[in-house]
């Protein structure tokens, strides 16, 4: 599909902003819906509506259907089987979910969980207060220059008291692509399972959960150009077997006294309550949509246009741009205007039709450490294109001179 | 919507030149607030006497332009103000910030930041260091209660 096409996909890139072109290049907060997913949501009210599982009826088992081939289809997206894909309602869910019931199986005195400073908080903060509940201790692997999680890092932290090794494969703020398999066989090699927040990536690239031999994978259904309040967990087989249910209820059970439960085979046991069917329907049809146009192709082509901008903007005297000095492996480009508070440029940009983000980006240890309070970040996608680029630049350059007339 | 609207001249000469920045030595009280969504952070001091007169003010903080802008000028406004009055700032502000009827000659320089009402992510900026000022206050109305 060429680019023009594909964005025609896209009703809402259609629309003019503040009465310009829109250049949304916010991917990495969640990423607009093409029609494919749009029309999946609507058939599925339209013609499938009943609750899953409980209906005897042809429409409830209809229901039931989409969902669970939804589900297929999202495992589908990482290589893993259907019954290892658990819907939640996105990364941050999972992660928790994780931590929560995971953590209940192997944390206490005497192990610990690794993880880095560069983490969202919502892969730190879970882990962090397991750790604090179950007398674990939480350990940090020390970042590179680039700001980059190598594994000599992480096998300089792990140990024979490691339990889980939590890290994201692609870092919201600097755009930095982790190593996943060889830390995979470090943190096996220690006797640790290795959790990987995958919201930053795999939305935008080919990921393998056996071949990058991933035990645990959290993604969200937005940020894939699915719908809101869906996302997933995928887990080991052999470990979700294992792991006690976190959220008791509806649809979960399958045995109930008034003084004890059984309950479901995973993944199904961690879904407690009638779930999100018409957000695992649109996550799956974004599943599909993506793989049609391939993961390997919008790989490159983000990574294409984030190491334009980034040369862009270094080349405007006053900007400072964060990350890799190298080549940029995903569609992320975090930078500052000296001297201009990263919320002024957001405003100064959307003005211009330029949605960026502006903030600390859910990292604060890791925006303490880059010594900026907050960044403006650009994140690209499978739908935009070199204009996007050359908007944002222009926008840009025309703040700089903007706040550097007004300031005088 | 216009930039120059909001970053006027007033506005960023505040943001540069921040009037009774830093700290009081002796404050009757300080409020620390932060926004989470943003990152801004802002202290504030204050020195009430007992007829209920801001006697001094001070502030410090980072944080984008507006919210020091208007963190400068609030203070600014307000000292040397009875508390009544200053709170009748914060409500004209808010006012104001809503488009809706202000009686701006309350306002000195705050009403150069009318044009953020055009920017609504914003509004939060440009109301921060009001929120702690009320915040401050609603400490001191319960310790009056609680002497009573």
């Amino acid at each position: 599909m060429n680019l023009a096409a594909l964005r025609s996909e896209f009703p809402l890139l259609g629309r003019d902003e503040n009465g310009k072109r829109l250049c949304y290049v916010d991917s990495a907060a969640t990423a607009q819906k093409p029609q494919a997913v749009l029309d999946a949501v609507r058939r599925y009210y339209v013609e499938d509506n009943a609750n899953v599982y409980r209906g005897v009826y042809a429409l409830a088992a209809r229901a039931t259907q989409d969902y669970e081939d939804a589900r297929a289809q999202v495992a589908a997206l990482v290589h893993a089987e259907p019954e290892e894909i658990i819907f939640t309602r996105g990364t941050t869910e999972s992660l928790n979910l994780l931590a929560r019931s995971y953590g209940e199986l192997v944390l206490g005195p005497g192990t610990n969980v690794v993880t880095s400073p560069a983490e969202h908080h919502s892969n730190l903060l879970p882990w962090q207060q397991v750790a604090l509940a179950r007398g674990a201790e939480l350990r940090f692997v020390e970042l590179d220059e680039d700001g980059q999680v190598t594994p000599e890092a992480v096998g300089k932290v792990v140990d024979q008291g490691t339990r889980v090794v939590a890290l994201a494969h692609v870092s919201n703020v600097l755009g930095t692509v982790t190593d996943i398999a060889a830390i995979a066989a470090v943190a096996h090699a220690a006797g640790a399972v290795l959790a990987v927040d995958g919201a930053q990536s795999v939305p935008h690239m080919a990921v393998d959960v056996k071949a990058l031999d991933i035990d645990f994978l959290a993604f969200s259904g937005h940020k894939m150009c699915g719908p809101t309040g869906i996302g997933a967990l995928y887990g080991r087989a052999e470990l979700l077997r294992r792991m006690p249910p976190v959220y008791y209820g509806g649809e979960m059970i399958e045995e109930v006294t008034l003084t004890g439960a059984t309950f479901k085979e995973a993944p199904w046991r961690f879904e407690g309550g009638t779930p999100n069917i018409a957000g695992a329907v649109g996550m799956g049809a974004a599943a599909r949509f993506l793989q049609e146009v391939g993961l390997g192709e919008i790989h490159s082509r983000e990574a294409e246009l984030a190491n334009m901008a980034a040369e862009g903007l270094r080349r405007i005297e006053g900007v400072t741009v964060y990350g890799p000095r190298g080549r940029r492996e995903s569609g992320v480009v975090t930078f500052n205007i000296d001297g201009v508070h990263a919320h002024d440029v957001a405003t100064a940009l959307d003005a211009d039709g330029v949605c960026v983000r502006a903030g600390h980006h859910c990292c604060q240890p890791l925006m303490r450490r880059l010594g900026a309070a907050s960044t403006a970040r650009a994140s690209f996608y499978l739908y935009n294109d070199a204009d996007d680029v050359q908007q944002l630049l222009d926008a840009v350059a025309s703040a700089k001179e903007f706040f550097r007339r007004v300031a005088g | 919507m216009s930039l120059d609207d909001v970053y006027r001249q007033v506005v960023m000469d505040h943001y540069q030149n921040p009037r009774h920045h830093g700290h009081l030595t002796h404050p009757t009280l300080s409020v620390g607030l932060h926004n989470p969504s943003c990152g801004d952070e802002l202290h504030l001091d204050l020195l009430l006497d007992e007829d209920g007169v801001v006697r001094d003010a001070a502030f410090e903080g980072q944080g984008c332009s507006i919210s020091m802008a208007a963190a400068s000028m609030f203070v600014d406004r307000v000292r040397g103000k009875k508390i009544e009055e200053a709170r009748r700032v914060v409500a004209s502000f808010k006012d104001l910030l809503r488009r809706r009827e202000a009686d701006r000659a309350i306002l000195g320089d705050l009403e150069a930041l009318e044009g953020v009402s055009q920017f609504p992510a914003r509004v939060k900026c440009a109301t921060l260091v009001m929120n702690a000022f009320e915040q401050a206050m609603d400490r001191v109305e319960a310790e009056g209660r609680d002497h009573k």
